[in-house]
């Protein structure tokens, strides 16, 4: 079986993360509980006209993907798989509402067509011309693990030797609105960066897109190996128990894990999940976090797996993302651990190449 | 070659009926499964022409025992009936047994729903139970939990038309790599304005019976459906001496690249994709017994289909048919609805009529299956094709 690597990496969120040089030395905190991205200027990428046409997502898809690709020196892939919650939302909730405020008439097909999960996934073909695999998973905060679990199996069964991964979730207005009534998301935050002391309901929402470059041989862009992702649609056992069986089957001791990285997004109810591992098995280990920087949504761990990657590359964690303060001076095993309201659990485990 | 993965269990619901044996009597009978809509009331409902499934969601819930407060989309609704067969037919008594997955696939998710309670949510915060249940995933996981399936692999699938088709795949990679044991693989989509309106733009429907390959044809049937599979490992199958109804032989997945909502015309994507299915099978072109086609019915599909078919086939195309007459185009679901019938084709060594044919197609010279054809069957291929040029095969065989 062959390894798995990282090649390239590229980030679009809430904070100024599309600018490579850059590792979260200036961040940017909100005082709302809903953060937008800070946009790239998308027309360096795409077409003005077709950057207009184009739905948010798909223009965060396709920037995000183009500088994967360029940051990896290569201009096409063997396979494009992409992680999307909700897809194109806001192109959806367009379509609902016009079929609903004008009774069925007048309707365009434009936002029908962005709204289809596997739009992003299509447009970066069409883009740069991939007639190869192309697969989109919609599985909740496992829809980027599912991905990544996929171009993992292709590449150490060498099917092919480079995949485009990403995640990618746009917010929509009404949408959130509406999680904003079942309390998903919460009423009210002093500012997006103390969220983990918050003690309330619900999380802070962000939208975002990471993509990155995977292939079985090592270059000199690679960041990390991949060594296991492991997903759970419900925990039966303790969250413990399966971090120590997910550690068992990769052969690896709880000591050698050099930094944990966690989903944590502030909700009083779910974070429980990771207090469990942070006070417990992992007490010793160091320990970060990332949804107070770019908020939660179904594909954050995307952005969690970026982290982990520039930290395995850089031999650095930024302060901004310290849980605990444990200082370890070098990163060999980055373990991440990810879940979203008691549901759809996983484990990825990266090593420093 | 590569070793195909078993196939032991199936289950069904479509317009055409309600569990496999009704599917395929349906299907001997040429007994088609389209009407004019009655669940849902759209201004379009003398336009079009769909293949509804008969039970309300009412009728549902009761069948799944679901309190009155229940979150069901009948999306999800239809996959548990679905899964749920295909469980009891592969003989499966404990799902924890053996390492057990779940890859379902959607396009509407609960959008049935969601239109429905759109603005009540906000304006006097009914229903808000729906709220949750709109996304793709839910559905799967609603299957996953009326099914037991715990602490497992489950995820959701969704590349348009072609889901299912990809779920079946990823399904059997899964079980050849060694990551799972045991998993449930399909997918299911409801009926919904959404998608009736989305298609009514894009100017694809029909509003006759729909006729694919026909010279004549005016587009599509929206259809409701699920339809799972049980694919297990060869040491499972061997340990409780399973009874194998057929084998996941090949598969593959291309894009056309093309454009977002067209195929190709020359069906770039599709001839690949066939082409790297008979790979994977390790199988010629002339060892196709038979081709389900996508044959949607619409002017794109079907040309750029029949053209991909001739490039991959030659002079020497097999049977071919689509059976998208009997059950309209079932979305996400389509893939698993046709691979079922083409596991009921290998095991009947039966060959569906392409119902509604008459005139043959300019372009090429290529004539579907039109009456039901008894013949020896080895090896099944069936296409699955979808927007954002995303094209799919996937091979079944007899033997392994």
């Amino acid at each position: 079986m062959k390894k798995v690597y990282i090649n390239s990496v590229a980030s679009i969120s809430a904070q100024k993360t599309f600018d490579s040089t850059q590792f979260l030395e200036e961040i940017c905190s909100y005082q709302e509980t809903v953060l937008p991205v800070v946009n790239p200027n998308y027309k360096d990428y795409i077409p003005a006209a077709a950057a207009r046409r184009m739905a948010k997502g798909i223009k965060m898809g396709v920037v995000a993907s183009k500088l994967a690709l360029e940051e990896a020196n290569i201009e096409n892939v063997d396979a494009i798989i992409t992680g999307t919650g909700m897809g194109c939302v806001r192109d959806s909730e367009k379509f609902v509402s016009a079929i609903i405020d004008n009774d069925e008439q007048y309707l365009t097909p434009t936002s029908f067509i962005q709204s289809t999960h596997n739009t992003v996934g299509g447009q970066i073909a069409l883009g740069i011309g991939c007639k190869g695999y192309n697969f989109t998973y919609v599985h909740s905060s496992n829809s980027f693990e599912s991905s990544l679990l996929d171009a993992k199996l292709m590449l150490q069964n060498n099917e092919v030797s480079t995949v485009l991964v990403g995640g990618v979730d746009e917010l929509g207005t009404h949408t959130t609105k509406l999680y904003k009534v079942v309390n998903h998301i919460k009423e009210y935050i002093e500012n997006s960066l103390t969220i983990l002391n918050s003690n309330t309901k619900g999380a802070v929402f962000g939208e975002g897109a990471n993509f990155f470059t995977l292939g079985n041989k090592k270059k000199n862009s690679t960041y990390a190996e991949v060594v296991g992702v492991k997903m759970y649609n419900t925990l039966t056992s303790s969250v413990s128990d399966i971090a120590a069986q997910f550690l068992s089957l990769q052969k690896i001791a709880v000591e050698n894990i050099d930094l944990i990285i966690l989903g944590n997004n502030g909700d009083v109810t779910f974070d429980e999940n990771y207090n469990e591992l942070t006070l417990g098995m992992f007490a010793n280990t160091q320990q970060a976090y990332y949804k107070h920087l770019c908020g939660e949504f179904n594909t954050a761990s995307s952005f969690g797996f970026w982290l982990a990657s520039k930290i395995l590359k850089n031999q650095h964690l930024p302060k901004i993302t310290k849980l605990n303060d444990i200082n370890k001076s070098s990163f060999k095993y980055v373990l991440l651990y990810n879940q979203y309201r008691g549901k759809n659990h996983s484990f990825t485990l990266l090593h420093k190449c | 070659m590569s070793k195909g993965v078993a196939i032991t269990g199936m289950g069904i619901i479509s317009a055409i009926g309600n569990n496999v044996s009704e599917n395929y009597k349906a299907l001997i009978e040429g007994k088609k499964g389209i009407s004019k809509i009655s669940k849902i009331n759209t201004i379009h409902k003398d336009a079009i022409m769909v293949g509804e499934i008969d039970f309300t969601n009412k009728e549902f819930e009761d069948q799944l025992g679901l309190p009155v407060d229940n979150n069901y989309s009948r999306t999800a609704m239809l996959g548990i009936i679905a899964a749920k067969q295909a469980i009891e037919d592969a003989g499966i008594i404990d799902i924890k047994k053996y390492n057990t997955g779940l890859i379902s696939s959607t396009s509407v998710g609960g959008m049935d729903m969601t239109e429905q309670y759109y603005y009540d949510y906000l304006k006097n915060g009914k229903y808000l139970q729906y709220i949750d249940s709109h996304h793709a995933g839910d559905s799967t996981q609603r299957i996953a939990e009326h099914l037991g399936i715990e602490e497992s692999l489950v995820t959701t699938i969704s590349t348009a038309c072609s889901s299912a088709a990809n779920a079946i795949m990823l399904g059997a990679r899964l079980i050849k790599s060694g990551e799972l044991d045991r998993v449930v693989v399909g997918g299911k989509d409801c009926l919904s304005k959404f998608t009736i309106n989305g298609f009514k733009t894009l100017m694809i429907l029909s509003d006759t019976y729909n006729t694919p390959f026909d010279e004549n044809r005016k587009g599509l049937n929206l259809g409701e459906a699920a339809a799972y599979l049980v694919l297990e490992s060869d040491t499972v199958v061997k340990a409780e001496n399973k009874k194998v109804l057929a084998y996941v032989k090949g598969y593959a997945n291309a894009n056309d690249a093309f454009h977002q909502t067209a195929s190709s015309e020359n069906g770039d994507g599709a001839t690949l994709a066939m082409e790297q299915a008979l790979k994977v099978a390790g199988l010629q072109a002339s060892e196709i017994d038979y081709i389900n086609a996508h044959g949607t019915a619409t002017g794109n599909n079907d040309l750029s289909e029949g053209r991909a078919i001739g490039r991959v086939f030659g002079s020497d195309i097999p049977d071919f048919s689509s059976t998208k007459p009997y059950t309209g185009h079932t979305l996400a679901a389509a893939g698993a609805i046709e691979a079922v019938y083409s596991v009921l084709a290998l095991q009947n060594n039966i060959i569906y009529p392409n119902l509604n044919f008459k005139t043959q197609m300019k372009e090429f010279n290529m004539t579907p299956q039109i009456k039901l054809k008894a013949k020896e069957l080895q090896t099944v291929l069936s296409n699955s094709l979808g927007f954002g040029g995303n094209c799919s095969t996937v091979i079944f065989s007899k033997s392994q």
